[in-house]
C-alpha cells in the first residue's frame, strides 16, 4: 500500500469508528447511571433488540422517523418500569432480572418481527448523513467528523450533559451517594427507591435509542439479532470506562475501532485470517481489556445489592 | 422553673419475628438536657431512637416532639422535624467531600451544584462555633474515625437539628477522644441542643448526663436523675441482678514461646499496607493483649496469624515450626485456635445446626466422617457432650445456628475452638455484641485455657477486658506496635494516649505490673507433642 491509500485506510476506518461505536455510547452512558445508583443490569443486550425493533416498527407504521425515536423512548421507559419493579421494589435477583430480559429481547422481537414484517422486504427511509459545511471539506478530518448523521453527533451533547448531570447536579450526588452508601443517603432524606428507578430508567431509555440507531440510522432494517452482542460490550465499556460518562464515550470508541477494523480487514482481499476470526475481534478485545483491568476498576460498593431498609 | 418536654414517646411496641425489641416504652426527654438510654446489647435502645429517626416504623405507639402529635415515616421527615441521628456505624458515602455529604438530600433534584463556597464557608464557620475542626472538603473516606464522627454529628447540625441522638458514639474512640467528645457534647447542651446518648458504659452516663433511662429486653427498667445515683445501682438496672465482673487476678510464670511473629506485613483488602512489620512473642500460659481502635491494622495481623491473609513480609512461628505460608487447616492441625472478630462472616455457618458447626474443623475424619460418609450419632454425641460443657444452651443440637441468641453463639464458636486444647489460641473482640454474663464466662474461659498451658493472644479495643485479663498489654497504631504496657490500671490513660499515635506521659518501663497472686498452671502443651502429618499442602487464600 502507497502512502495515500494507508491514509485512505485509516480515514475510512476511523470514519466508522464513531458510527459503530453509537449504539454502545448511548447503551453505556445510560448504564453508568444505573450503575451508579446501585442496580446491575445486565439486560442491555435485550433493551437494545427491543428498542431497535420499537423504533423501527413505529417508523415503519407511521412514516417518521421522529415518532420511530420517541417509540423506541417509550419502549425503554416501559420494559426500564419493569426491570425497576423487579430489581428494585421487588428486590429480585438482578442478574436473574436481567438475563430475563436478555430473552425476552430476543425472543419478543423476533416473535413480532416474524409476525409483522416477515413479507416485507423494504425499511424506512433512515436518518441522513448531514455534512457540516465548511468543516467537511478539511482533508481527513472532514469525512472522519463531521459527515455523520444527527444521532452519531448527539453523542457528544449527550457525554457532556451526562457528566454535568451526575457530577454537578443534587440528582447526580444522590444517585453517586445510594450507589455507593444507600442507607447513608437513606438516613440524609433521600429515597433510594426513587434514585435507583430513575437510574434503572435512565439506562434502559438510552439503551432503547442506541438499539433505534442500529435500525433508523446505522441500517434502515430490523434482522432478528440486529445488535449482535453489543449490549453486552456496552457492559464491558461502563467497567473499562470507570463508570464516567466521559469514559464510557472514550471506551465505546475504542470497542467501535474494533469493530470498525474488523469490517475494514474483512474487506481487504490479499488477507488470509479467516473472517470469522476477524469477526470475534472485538469481543476478544472486550476479554482482553477487561483481564488487563482486573483488580484496578473500582465499582459502586452497593452495585448489584437491593436495599433493605431495616437491615 | 420546672423542665420542658422536649419528646415524649408513648407506648411503643416494636416486634421482629420471634423477639419484641420494644415492649410498651415510655420515654420522656427535657428540653436542653443529655439524656442517656442505657442497656445491654440487645435491650432495645437503638431500634427504639431509630423509630424516632424513622427507620423503623412502630407497630404501636405515639410519638409527641414539641408538644404535638408526630408521625416519622422517614429520615426525611425526621430531617424535617430537626430531628438529627449519629449512627454507630457512620452514615457518610466515603467516596464524596465532607461538604458533598452534608448537603446531601439538602437540595431539590435539579439543583446545579456549582458555586458552593458559600456552602463551605458556612461549614467552616460551624466547624470553628463547635471547635470540631472539620475541612469541609476533605474525602471523608480518608478521615479518621473520630474525625468522621465529628463530620456526623457537624452533618446533623447543619441539618438543623435540636434534638441530637448519638449511638453508641463512644465505641471507635480513644479515651482521650472520648472525654473530648463528652466536653463537646456538654457544650451542645449549654448552648441549647438536647442530647440523646446511647451506650452501655456506665463511667460515661455518670460523667455526660442529667437524667438515664436504662432499658432491658424491650422494656423501661426506670428513669433516674442521675446525680441521684450509681454505677453500682445502674449496672443492676442494666443487667437484672448484681454485677461481679471481678476475674480473679492471678498469674502463672510464663513458659516457652509458642508463637513469635516477626517484622511482618500484610496488606488490606485494598491493597494497601495494614501491618507495617510487627515482631512479638507469645509464651505459654501467659495472655498477650494487643489494644488499639479498630481500624489499625489489628483485624489484618488476625487474619494473617489465622492463615486468612497473604502475608506480604515476614514470618510467622509456631512451636519453631514455620507457618507463614499454611493453610488454616494446618495451623489448626498445630495446635491454633482462633476465635474470629466476625463472629457470622467468618466464625460459623448461619444457617448450619449447632451440631454441623462443631465439627467444621473435623468434620472429613474420624470419629465424625468414615469414608467420606458423616458419622451422624458420633457427631451427635459429641455436639451434646460439647454445649453440655461449655453451658451452651439451646432446644437441640440439630436446631439452626441462627436460633440461638448472641451470647450462646459466641459460647458455641468458643467451645468448639477451646475443646481442641489449643496450645495457642487467638482470639479477637471475643465479647463484642454480647451481654455482661456471656463476656464474664468467654473470659473466664480465655484464663482457664492459660492456666491450662495455652499461649493466648487476645486482641481488644475494650481496655477493661485487656487489663482484667492479660499479662502484657501492645498496643497498636498504624500497623505498629508503640509498646509494651503492664496490665496496671493507672496505665490506662498512657494506653490511650498510645493508641493515638502519641507517647506515653509516664515512663511505662519504669512500671511494675500491678501485684497478682502467682499461682500453680498445668503444664504448658509442649510444642514436641507430636504434630500430626497433616499431608495438607493448600496455600492460604
Amino acid at each position: 500500500m502507497d502512502t495515500s491509500a494507508m491514509i485512505l485506510f485509516v480515514q475510512t476506518i476511523l470514519s466508522a469508528t464513531w458510527r459503530l461505536a453509537t449504539p454502545m455510547i448511548y447503551a453505556s452512558i445510560g448504564e453508568v447511571f444505573t450503575e451508579r445508583s446501585g442496580v446491575l443490569n445486565i439486560g442491555l443486550e435485550g433493551f437494545m433488540l427491543l428498542g431497535a425493533f420499537a423504533g423501527f416498527a413505529v417508523a415503519y407504521f407511521t412514516g417518521s422517523l421522529a415518532l420511530g425515536i420517541l417509540g423506541a423512548v417509550l419502549c425503554g421507559l416501559i420494559f426500564g418500569l419493569l426491570f425497576a419493579l423487579f430489581t428494585v421494589t421487588i428486590k429480585a435477583n438482578q442478574i436473574v432480572v436481567g438475563a430475563a430480559f436478555n430473552l425476552i429481547g430476543r425472543g419478543l422481537t423476533g416473535f413480532l418481527y416474524r409476525a409483522w414484517f416477515v413479507n416485507k422486504a423494504q425499511g424506512v427511509q433512515a436518518f441522513p448523513p448531514i455534512d457540516i459545511p465548511y468543516l467537511n471539506a478539511i482533508p481527513f478530518l472532514g469525512p472522519v467528523l463531521f459527515r455523520h448523521n444527527i444521532l452519531v453527533y448527539c453523542t457528544v451533547p449527550l457525554m457532556l450533559i451526562a457528566g454535568f448531570v451526575l457530577y454537578k447536579t443534587a440528582f447526580g450526588l444522590a444517585v453517586r451517594s445510594v450507589g455507593e452508601h444507600p442507607k447513608a443517603a437513606d438516613t440524609a432524606g433521600v429515597s433510594v427507591s426513587l434514585i435507583r428507578y430513575a437510574g434503572v430508567l435512565i439506562g434502559t431509555t438510552l439503551t432503547s435509542l442506541g438499539g433505534a440507531y442500529l435500525t433508523l440510522a446505522h441500517t434502515n432494517q430490523f434482522v432478528e439479532g440486529i445488535t449482535t452482542g453489543r449490549g453486552f460490550i456496552a457492559l464491558a465499556v461502563v467497567v473499562f470506562g470507570r463508570w464516567s460518562p466521559k469514559g464510557a464515550f472514550w471506551s465505546s470508541l475504542l470497542f467501535g475501532l474494533f469493530y470498525a477494523l474488523q469490517l475494514r480487514l474483512q474487506a481487504i482481499a490479499n488477507i488470509t485470517i479467516p473472517y470469522q476470526f476477524l469477526q470475534a475481534l472485538p469481543y476478544v478485545m472486550t476479554l482482553l481489556t477487561l483481564i488487563l483491568l482486573r483488580g484496578r476498576a473500582i465499582s459502586p460498593k452497593a452495585l448489584g445489592v437491593p436495599y433493605q431498609k431495616s437491615a | 422553673m420546672s423542665p420542658e418536654t422536649i419528646l415524649r414517646m408513648e407506648n411503643i411496641v416494636k416486634t421482629f419475628p420471634g423477639v419484641i425489641a420494644n415492649d410498651h416504652i415510655n420515654f420522656e426527654v427535657y428540653q436542653g438536657e443529655v439524656h442517656c438510654l442505657l442497656g445491654e446489647n440487645g435491650a432495645g435502645k437503638t431500634v427504639l431512637m431509630s423509630i424516632l429517626y424513622g427507620l423503623y416504623q412502630p407497630d404501636a405507639g405515639r410519638i409527641y416532639y414539641k408538644g404535638r402529635p408526630i408521625t416519622i415515616r422517614s429520615p426525611r421527615d425526621a430531617i424535617r422535624h430537626r430531628i438529627g441521628m449519629v449512627h454507630q456505624h457512620f452514615m457518610l458515602v466515603p467516596t464524596l467531600t465532607v461538604l458533598e455529604n452534608l448537603i446531601l438530600g439538602q437540595y431539590p433534584f435539579f439543583r446545579i451544584l456549582n458555586n458552593l463556597d458559600h456552602v463551605a464557608q458556612k461549614i467552616r464557620a460551624m466547624s470553628e462555633e463547635f471547635g470540631l475542626n472539620v475541612d469541609p472538603y476533605a474525602i471523608c473516606g480518608e478521615l479518621s474515625v473520630g474525625e468522621q464522627q465529628r463530620v456526623e454529628i457537624l452533618k446533623a447540625l447543619y441539618h438543623g437539628a435540636d434534638l441530637l441522638v448519638l449511638d453508641e458514639p463512644t465505641a471507635v474512640l480513644t479515651p482521650q477522644e472520648t472525654s473530648q467528645l463528652l466536653t463537646f457534647l456538654r457544650r451542645l447542651a449549654e448552648k441549647g441542643l438536647t442530647i440523646i446518648f446511647i451506650t452501655h458504659k456506665l463511667e460515661e452516663v455518670m460523667m455526660v448526663s442529667d437524667r438515664v433511662t436504662v432499658l432491658r429486653q424491650g422494656k423501661v427498667v426506670a428513669t433516674v436523675n442521675t446525680a441521684e445515683t450509681n454505677p453500682r445501682e445502674l449496672a443492676k438496672m442494666m443487667v437484672g441482678r448484681p454485677v461481679l465482673m471481678e476475674l480473679p487476678r492471678t498469674r502463672c510464670a510464663p513458659g516457652e514461646v509458642v508463637l513469635s511473629v516477626r517484622d511482618l506485613h500484610v496488606l488490606d483488602a485494598r491493597g494497601l499496607p495494614a501491618v507495617k512489620g510487627v515482631s512479638f512473642d507469645v509464651r505459654a500460659n501467659e495472655v498477650v493483649g494487643i489494644a488499639g481502635v479498630s481500624g489499625n491494622g489489628q483485624t489484618e495481623l488476625a487474619l494473617a496469624i489465622a492463615g486468612l491473609a497473604p502475608v506480604s513480609h515476614g514470618s510467622i512461628h509456631l512451636c519453631g515450626q514455620d507457618v507463614t505460608h499454611l493453610s488454616p487447616r494446618a495451623r489448626s492441625q498445630l495446635g491454633m485456635a482462633h476465635i474470629p472478630e466476625d463472629r457470622h462472616g467468618m466464625g460459623v455457618i448461619l444457617p448450619f445446626t449447632v451440631a454441623e458447626n462443631f465439627i467444621l474443623h473435623d468434620y472429613y475424619r474420624p470419629p465424625f466422617a468414615v469414608q467420606q460418609f458423616l458419622q451422624q450419632r458420633a457427631i451427635l454425641s459429641y455436639a451434646w457432650e460439647l454445649a453440655r460443657k461449655f453451658d451452651v444452651r439451646l432446644a437441640h443440637v440439630e436446631e439452626s445456628f441462627v436460633h440461638l441468641s448472641g451470647g450462646n453463639q459466641q459460647k458455641a464458636v468458643v467451645a468448639r475452638e477451646l475443646a481442641r486444647r489449643p496450645r495457642f489460641l487467638l482470639v479477637n473482640q471475643p465479647t463484642r455484641g454480647i451481654d455482661v454474663g456471656a463476656t464474664e464466662y468467654v473470659l473466664q474461659q480465655i484464663l482457664a485455657q492459660r492456666d491450662a498451658g495455652a499461649a493466648v493472644l487476645l486482641i481488644s479495643t475494650e481496655l477493661e477486658e485487656l487489663f482484667a485479663v492479660s499479662d502484657r498489654i501492645l498496643v497498636m497504631y498504624e500497623g505498629q506496635i508503640m509498646g509494651e504496657v503492664p496490665p496496671n490500671k493507672e496505665l490506662i490513660e498512657d494506653v490511650g494516649l498510645m493508641m493515638a499515635g502519641k507517647s506515653p506521659k509516664s515512663d511505662i518501663s519504669s512500671w511494675k505490673p500491678a501485684p497478682r497472686q502467682e499461682i500453680v498452671c498445668e503444664q504448658p502443651i509442649a510444642c514436641e507433642t507430636i504434630i500430626e502429618d497433616t499431608g495438607d499442602k493448600e496455600k492460604p487464600v
